[in-house]
This record gives structure tokens, C-alpha cells and sequence, in this order.
């Protein structure tokens, strides 16, 4: 299969600090890729440098094998803040990218009904078609960021970027969410990056995990995930591989960690 | 508000009026130092002419330097808000603008316009606008970083950002402001009028004192104070109306 995005080398620094490093990464176009790591990884770095909103510094960064120098407007994004917009009601927070991206900013007065029909066909597979004209305030986090789900596919991008976009939610939605993520890529089959610190979430969602390094973040490891069948279900919770798997990507990101501790620790009785 | 804090709003300005009244009269205070309430009055009711006609100056003044505050007020917090180089390089100057008092700016402006209408209008607006732009300003800085990737990764300009997002979302900050700025506009035209008309609540004020009618002179500050009031009330009604999605209720469900 193609690949739809590619790092090749990429290093991206903030000023002097070096957030991604040589880094290599590949995902093939329609599968669904996961990105796990320690805190401060530089997972929202990997963010910016596929969206194309902020350069490589070094490296380059393809989008359907050809360099990107701008932002691309096939992805759709969602974060762990959903970030609706308080004054629009759920229906016109979902519809806004149309708003903005081309071509369908120009046709979106010509073309509202249909619009419309493909936003409530997106608020009824999350479950959220009973609720088109509520505010946000009136929805449960669980629900808003449904909505910002749906915010973040209404254009149809190509690709949909995630960055712990189940973070702030308890458990039971959390696990919730991901069934509706998954029903949804199954019926759309877009390509899909989503940035986790939950690594059986990463497990359970993605065909291929990979693990990133402490700062300066590069990927170490990539776990392939195509032996539990899809769609997976809790009966995955409880093979015996899956857990298996969570047990040695939890091993290997505290081996990235553990370093860092020492090595800042001994660098704080060299300082005086 | 429940019915016992609007009860407040009212009965403490009541019994305020009452205890003046009644220290007018126990520690026997000349009506040229301190008037009695009644005084006030009395001397509001036997010039309501006179009142109306310099009252109604005030408030043309005003409300029309109030307006052109809100217009260049929001332009200007628009562009300091939305663009970085506009807010460093304009920033400072508004702060300094700000903090010149104007009273010392009336008496260059009569040299320019002359002494009447148009000085109050322009202290009324210099003094109104400052509030609004930093208000609106704050509105459109505070867009969350987020929202903002969302946007530029669809292919979008500042304008759209500015247009889908920073506008409505610095609503509730100007209309904020606009409360605070219709009564500075009041104090901007009244000191104007008191430096150099021959027209307005500030001139009647001028004479008054002059004239040692004191009880006038605050019938005078009673009618600007009303003013103010309705005013504020008036904007406060207009920032429920058009921001209810940020003075949300707390009731879930309601209205939806």
C-alpha cells in the first residue's frame, strides 16, 4: 500500500531546544497509526510537522510522496480540548470547516442542504443527531468532542490528526469514544494519526503502534497490530496478546524515561 | 437576581436619601454647603426647562462621541488584537494616549474647534474609546492556539480567523466595555462643558455654583447620574440579548 505520509530525518528545534530528532515514520494511506511515547516526546511537535504548520527544520516531510512547505488542507484535526465555538450550535460547529476550506467555502451557500445531510449523517453515527441545534454547554465532554469529531471529518480529509483527543474524559466514555472512532474509520477508511499517552487505547485503535524517544523524540519501535481483527471489541481487552503487548510498550517507554531521570540528576550536582 | 438583592438595588439609594435628608435637618446644614434632598427637588422641578434643554445637549454629545468610540474603538481592538505588529507598535502609544488627562487636552481643542458642541463630542469619544479597544483587543489575543491550528490547517487567513472566530468571540468583551465607556463618555462631555460651552448639564453646573444655586447644581448631578443609570441599563440589555451564549444560564437544557 502507498503511503500517505512519510517522515524521512526530520529534526524540528524551538529555538535551542531539539524537540524531534532524525525522526522516520511511515503511514500507509486508509491504515490507522497510533504515536505513544513519554511526556514531552515531542508528540504535538509530529502534530504541526504532518499538518504542515510549522516547517522541519531539517528533513522532509511527504504527503502522498511529494514535500510539503505549507499547510495542507486534506486534515482534519481534533485535540483534547474539544474547542467548540460557545456561540454556534452543535450542527453549525460541525459545519464550520466548510466554511473556510476550498472549494467548498464558495458553495457553501449554493450547497447548504447538502451540507447539512452530511453533518447530520456524521452527528448520527457518534449518536448526537437528537442534539444538532444544542450549544455546547449544554452538551457533556464526551459529547462536545463527538461533535469535534465530527468537526474534524465533515471536509472529508484525507487524513484525521489526533492529539489525546480522549485525555480529559473518564473511562467509560473514554472507552466509549473509541468504539465510535473505530465504526466510523471502518465506514470511511480515511488515514488516521492519533497522538495517545493511553497505550491501551493506542493498541486497540491503531494497526501500527509507534513508540517515540525521550526529547529529542524520534521513533524507537513500532508495534504492528494486525492480529486482532477488527472490529475489535472487549473480547480484545481480555486476549492475551493484547495485554501482552501493553505490558512490553509500557516496559519500553519507561526504559525511555528512566535515563533522562539519572542523567538530570547528575547534571544537577554538576551545576554548582 | 432574586427578588430580595433587587429589592436592595433599590430600597439602599432610598435609605441613603433618607439619612441625608435627615442630616440636613438635625445638624441644620445651610442649603448653600449641603441641600436637603427636598431642596434638590424642588429646584429639579422649578427648572425642568432650564434642565431639559441643557440635559438634552449632554446626551446629543455623548451618545454621539460614545458612537464614534464604539466604532473606532472596536476597529482599533481589531487590529491591535488580531495582528502582532499592530500591538507592539500601537500599544505603548494608546497606554500614553491614555494616561494624559484630558481635561488638560479641552482648551487645545476649543483653540481648534472652538468652545461648545464639537470639543465635548471629541472628550467624550477620547475618553470612551480606550476601554472598547482594549476590550475587544483582548478578545481576539485570547483565540485558543488550537482553534487556530484547526483553521490554518484548513487553508485559512488571518481574516477568516479573525471573521469566524475572533469577531463573535470578543462580543461579550465589548459589550463588557461599552458599559463601562457610556459613562466615561458622560464625564468627557461634562468636562468639557464645564471648561467651555454655553450649553449642557456642565455649563448649567458652572453657572449654578456661580450663582451660589447650589440645590441646582446637584439637581445637575442628579440628572447625570440618571442618565448614566439608564444608559448602562440600556447596554446591559443589549449585552443579554446579543452574548447569551457567554452569560449562559445554569439550568442544563433550557432554551436549547
Amino acid at each position: 500500500m502507498k503511503n500517505l505520509v512519510e517522515l524521512v530525518n526530520v529534526s524540528l528545534s524551538y529555538g535551542k531546544t531539539l524537540a524531534v530528532s532524525e525522526l522516520n515514520m511511515a503511514v500507509a494511506a486508509g491504515s490507522f497509526a497510533a504515536v505513544v511515547g513519554p511526556s514531552g516526546c515531542g508528540k504535538s511537535s509530529l502534530m504541526k510537522l504532518v499538518t504542515g504548520l510549522m516547517p522541519a527544520t531539517s528533513g522532509s516531510v511527504l504527503i502522498d510522496e511529494r514535500e510539503i512547505d505549507g499547510p495542507v488542507s486534506i486534515v482534519g484535526m481534533a485535540f483534547q480540548n474539544p474547542n467548540l465555538l460557545p456561540w454556534r450550535t452543535t450542527l453549525e460547529n460541525v459545519l464550520l470547516p466548510l466554511e473556510v476550506v476550498r472549494p467548498e467555502r464558495h458553495q457553501f451557500r449554493a450547497k447548504r442542504k447538502e451540507f447539512v445531510e452530511r453533518a447530520m449523517d456524521l452527528l448520527r453515527i457518534v449518536g448526537l443527531d437528537g442534539f444538532a441545534d444544542h450549544y455546547p454547554w449544554q452538551l457533556s465532554g464526551g459529547m462536545q468532542q463527538r461533535v469535534s469529531l465530527c468537526r474534524s471529518l465533515i471536509h472529508q480529509p484525507r487524513l484525521l490528526m489526533l492529539d489525546e483527543p480522549f485525555g480529559a474524559l473518564d473511562a467509560f466514555t473514554r472507552e466509549e469514544l473509541w468504539d465510535v472512532l473505530q465504526t466510523i474509520w471502518l465506514e470511511r477508511k480515511f488515514t488516521a494519526i492519533l497522538v495517545t499517552h493511553d497505550l491501551r487505547e493506542a493498541l486497540y485503535l491503531a494497526d501500527k503502534v509507534h513508540v517515540m524517544s525521550n526529547r529529542p523524540g524520534r521513533v524507537v519501535r513500532c508495534v504492528d497490530t494486525a492480529e486482532f481483527s477488527r472490529p475489535r471489541n472487549e473480547r480484545t481487552f481480555i486476549d492475551p496478546k493484547f495485554n501482552e503487548n501493553v505490558m512490553e510498550l509500557r516496559a519500553e517507554i519507561r526504559a525511555q524515561r528512566l535515563p533522562i531521570e539519572i542523567k538530570s540528576a547528575a547534571g544537577s550536582e554538576m551545576t554548582p | 437576581m432574586t427578588k430580595f438583592e433587587r429589592l436592595g438595588s433599590i430600597f439602599l439609594p432610598i435609605l441613603l436619601v433618607f439619612i441625608w435628608q435627615a442630616a440636613c435637618i438635625g445638624f441644620k446644614i445651610p442649603s448653600f454647603v449641603l441641600p436637603a434632598p427636598t431642596e434638590i427637588a424642588v429646584a429639579l422641578w422649578d427648572n425642568l426647562y432650564i434642565i431639559w434643554f441643557h440635559s438634552s445637549q449632554t446626551l446629543l454629545t455623548t451618545v454621539i462621541g460614545f458612537a464614534v468610540a464604539v466604532i473606532f474603538g472596536a476597529a482599533l481592538g481589531i487590529l491591535v488584537g488580531s495582528s502582532r505588529f499592530a500591538y507592539s507598535s500601537l500599544y505603548p502609544m494608546l497606554v500614553g494616549f491614555n494616561s494624559v488627562p484630558k481635561v488638560a487636552i479641552v482648551p487645545i481643542l476649543v483653540v481648534w474647534f472652538g468652545i461648545g458642541t464639537v470639543p465635548a463630542i471629541l472628550t467624550a469619544f477620547m475618553l470612551s474609546f480606550f476601554p472598547i479597544a482594549v476590550n475587544v483587543a483582548t478578545g481576539l489575543a485570547t483565540i485558543e492556539p488550537e482553534l487556530r491550528d484547526v483553521l490554518r490547517s484548513l487553508g485559512a487567513n488571518q481574516l477568516d480567523i479573525v471573521r469566524k472566530i475572533g469577531i463573535p468571540r470578543s462580543l461579550p468583551y465589548l459589550f463588557a466595555s461599552l458599559k463601562i465607556s457610556i459613562t466615561l463618555a458622560f464625564v468627557g462631555s461634562v468636562i468639557s462643558e464645564t471648561l467651555a460651552s454655553n450649553r449642557g448639564i456642565g455649563t448649567l453646573m458652572t453657572q449654578a455654583s456661580a450663582n451660589f444655586r447650589v440645590s441646582l447644581v446637584f439637581a445637575g448631578l442628579v440628572v447625570i447620574a440618571a442618565m448614566g443609570i439608564a444608559m448602562y441599563v440600556i447596554f446591559a440589555m443589549i449585552e443579554k440579548r446579543m452574548t447569551a451564549w457567554a452569560v449562559r444560564g445554569t439550568t442544563f437544557g433550557v432554551g436549547g
